[in-house]
């Protein structure tokens, strides 16, 4: 018969006992908007920098994805403010700076992503949104400003494209440096949270171009819907050059995700007995059916096959795996958030 | 410098909840939240089983990882003593401490904030004991500094076979259970 050991405690803390459940929904939504966020900055960046100043046309990257991306971001912050405790003292993040704190950090690039989103976003919006840029002509000022300086363009681009690495990698160190939980134990959740933040930004994006494009037939209430918003802010065309662009760049991204997804359960199930145990919660434990189906399946397999397809333009461009993508960096973020907790040093034992 | 360690006898604890209901009242922990607890942990394969009765809490590591991943420094150790304790007015009550502690040792209070084992600082300053230790009717808790050979805790350690938990998470705890 095999030794045992079996723990009985007296503890009954709530959020603690019988497992850890202190973080929600709201830290996985949150996890996942910032990843969104670092996306569509790194997009709009290398975009920015890529195109020449002075060919003027509606940027989705470089316009639509920024200001987007202030709202997703504004979101964000709004899940998290939720998920505190304690929340009138929110306010204490900014009169510190805690170096070890992952937590301290991601608190201080949060305040770098506003500038450097509304700057990108205001290089183009003149063109890109013409309405408010009549309404408020100091708009086409500030657009005119920055165009007319190649290294603030460029200065703008980098900016972007390095805020929106950091907030990306910050999102997977948040959990990677919490020791005590096995399944967060890898430094490999800072790239994964940063390429999956990529692969959903570039999903989303190449799913407003496919909405948007002309010709593409739209149930009745999503076309009255999509009408009404162009026609009220007198949006001109999008780019639709850059959709299999984007479509190329996302199975890029999601090729990268599956690669560092399968090298972070490589790293746990070759680490020691709690990593292992904590892996098995995604492989063949309680959480694997939602890991093999919704993360993996439909999350990065799938829309991989459906963009390849499309790029080979054997079936035209569809919002399926801009959805299926954004779907699954959701639960990528939930099933890691939820399992993690469940993982523990005392598992050990058994 | 002092650094301050708690030693408890296993073979003497026979688990009666004392330390426990001191702490709730020394320190006025709410109803239905456990600063301490009794952790029982049985060992073997039957008819050969061994029974380990602890008195638990925050084991006030050397290596806090609570204190390393707060955002406001609200989780800060105490000097001297080495004492990690939560300053309420800074604590913002993002859980990450929770989620930090191997030992699960913290707890969200009602009011909103972080909380844990203080390892009664406010009587330890004035010269006491904490109010577990004090209480204990099989005197299996020591309460002292590990910097000072001479004292009690020192010299059970030098003296008795012990071991602390979880020492592979890293953390170097400050408790030692005396086997």
């Amino acid at each position: 018969m095999n030794p045992l050991t079996e723990l009985t405690l007296s503890r009954h803390n709530p959020l603690v006992d019988p497992t850890l459940h202190v973080w929600q929904w709201q830290i996985p939504i949150y996890l996942f908007l910032g990843g969104l966020v670092a996306g569509l900055m790194i997009i709009a960046g290398v975009r920015l920098i890529a195109i020449r100043p002075t060919q003027r046309e509606a940027l989705v990257c470089c316009t639509i994805g920024p200001l987007a991306g202030l709202v997703f971001l504004s979101l964000g912050m709004f899940v998290l403010f939720l998920d505190l405790s304690h929340k009138l003292y929110v306010w204490r993040l900014y009169t510190t700076f805690q170096i070890t704190s992952p937590m301290s950090w991601g608190s201080w690039i949060l305040l770098l992503v506003y500038p450097a989103l509304a700057a990108n976003a205001l290089a183009h919006l003149p063109e890109a949104i013409p309405a408010l840029a009549k309404r408020f002509p100091v708009l086409i000022a500030w657009s005119d400003f920055i165009l007319s300086r190649t290294r603030l363009v460029v200065a703008i681009g980098i900016a972007n494209v390095l805020v929106g690495i950091g907030l990306g990698i910050y999102t997977g160190i948040l959990l990677g440096t919490l020791g005590a939980r096995p399944l967060w134990n890898s430094a490999l959740l800072g790239p994964l949270f940063l390429f999956s933040g990529l692969s959903t930004a570039a999903a989303l994006l190449h799913g407003i171009l496919v909405l948007t494009s002309s010709g593409e037939e739209l149930p009745a209430f999503a076309d009255f819907l999509l009408s009404s918003l162009t026609r009220l802010a007198q949006a001109r065309p999008l780019d639709q050059k850059v959709a299999p662009v984007l479509a190329g760049a996302d199975n890029s991204f999601l090729t990268i995700e599956l690669g560092l997804l399968s090298l972070f359960l490589i790293g746990h199930l070759t680490s020691t007995a709690v990593h292992q145990q904590a892996a098995t919660l995604l492989l063949s434990g309680p959480y694997a059916a939602v890991f093999w189906i919704f993360v993996i399946s439909l999350g990065i397999v799938l829309p991989l096959i459906l963009q390849t397809l499309e790029l080979q333009n054997s079936i035209r461009h569809t919002l399926a795996p801009a959805l299926l993508v954004i779907f699954g960096g959701i639960a990528l973020r939930f099933i890691l958030v939820y399992a993690g907790q469940q993982s523990h040093w005392f598992h050990a034992l058994n | 410098m002092s650094r301050f360690a708690m030693v408890i006898d296993t073979r003497r604890c026979v688990g009666c909840y004392d330390c426990v209901v001191a702490c709730k009242t020394e320190n006025g922990v709410p109803e239905g939240y456990s600063r301490d607890w009794i952790t029982e942990e049985v060992h073997g394969a039957f008819p050969t089983l061994q029974m380990e009765i602890r008195s638990e809490r925050c084991n006030h590591c050397d290596n806090p990882p609570c204190v390393s991943c707060c955002p406001t420094g609200a989780s800060h150790v105490h000097e001297p003593g080495g004492v990690v304790l939560v300053t309420h007015d800074k604590c913002i009550g993002c859980k990450a401490c929770l989620a930090a502690c191997p030992y699960n040792a913290r707890f969200i209070h009602p009011d909103g904030y972080a909380d844990k084992c203080t390892f009664c600082i406010h009587r330890v300053e004035r010269g006491l004991d904490p109010a577990c230790v004090s209480v204990c009717p099989t005197h299996c808790m020591h309460f002292g500094d590990l910097d000072d050979p001479q004292s009690e805790v020192s010299q059970l350690l030098n003296s008795r076979p012990h071991h602390a938990l979880l020492p592979e998470a890293g953390t170097k705890p400050c408790i030692f259970y005396l086997t």
